[in-house]
């Protein structure tokens, strides 16, 4: 099997009203080093197969259509062989 | 006129559109997502809620209902389609308009009623208006945060394709009158052809006399005067 973890991140033009007030409660508790949060989206997918080439284009195809949005969003992946279940 | 609801699993204003569009005397009928045809419309509504739960973003699951593809075919077309709330979130994960609804600023679920104002009188829905006369429409999203990148929104400024704005009772459209940050307080838009227009506030919502406002029923006059 294949695990695929996506990170869906929201493009640096786009505001991120959830990141920016996660900012300011750690500011809030202290934590003045804090210059900037980002709130992104991971998500796990687990492929049957064991064909990487493959899992690659369909993680592409995937992402694409459904996971992130083209228009305020960019995303990546990585794959890795996990034992099957 | 002839009106068919789009009702997807977690559509709650189905019901709200349906019940103005048979108020107003037309002949309106549901149809399921699952369904691979239209009833012969003349507009089709895709209604608020909370379409396959908004899992994942809003309107973006909803994309791949069998439905979803007759819809584009028949605005593509030039039919019309109105979409509200989640229907307009619906709208621009299926590409009929350009843009995204992005997280309220406060982060808070807005729940109010609304001023608004037409800012565009060249489209079947806005013919009828007058820009910069306020209209009481309710608002209720978490996601209704307008946001386009500034080449789509001098595209729309410069196509005259901004629908409503967000305005106070005065009909001003600033910063304190926007309710959810949305970028250029745009409350609904159209898309190049103006038959397709996507709004967050709740027409239907305030467009007969049991309800507090009555100022939706200017909007639905106005496409209806498009089929007199």
């Amino acid at each position: 099997m294949i695990k695929a973890k996506v990170f869906v991140n929201l493009k640096p033009s786009v505001l991120d009203p959830q990141g920016k007030q996660v900012m300011n409660s750690l500011h809030s508790i202290g934590y003045d080093n804090i210059e900037e949060v980002r709130v992104s989206k991971f998500i796990e997918i687990k492929l049957k197969s064991d064909d990487l080439e493959k899992a690659e284009i369909e993680i592409h195809e995937i992402c694409e259509k459904i996971l992130a949005n083209p228009n305020t969003e960019t995303y990546s992946w990585n794959l890795e062989h996990i034992p099957g279940e | 006129m002839k009106i068919n609801v789009i009702t997807f699993p977690g559509s709650n204003c189905d019901y709200d559109a349906f019940h103005i569009g048979k108020t107003r005397g037309h002949q309106v009928q549901f149809v399921w997502h699952k369904d691979t045809q239209l009833q012969n419309p003349d507009m089709v509504i895709l209604p608020g809620g909370f379409s396959y739960g908004d899992y994942l973003r809003c309107g973006a699951i909803a994309k791949f209902s069998p439905i979803i593809a007759e819809v584009i075919k028949f605005a593509q077309k030039g039919g019309l389609v109105m979409g509200i709330c989640n229907g307009f979130q619906i709208l621009t994960e299926i590409g009929l308009l350009p843009g995204a609804l992005m997280m309220n600023e406060s982060l808070k679920f807005i729940c109010q009623h609304q001023y608004i104002t037409s800012v565009n009188q060249d489209s079947v829905y806005t013919k009828g208006l007058t820009p910069g006369r306020p209209l009481d429409i309710p608002i209720a999203h978490k996601e209704g945060n307008y946001f386009i990148n500034n080449d789509g929104l001098k595209l729309l400024q410069d196509n005259d394709l901004i629908a409503f704005k967000y305005c106070n009772e005065k009909g001003e459209i600033s910063k304190e009158s926007n309710p959810n940050g949305a970028i250029d307080n745009i409350a609904g838009i159209l898309n190049e052809k103006k038959n397709v227009l996507g709004m967050m506030p709740h027409p239907e919502r305030a467009a007969e006399g049991k309800v507090l406002s009555q100022d939706g029923e200017e909007i639905f006059a106005s496409i209806e005067k498009f089929f007199v």
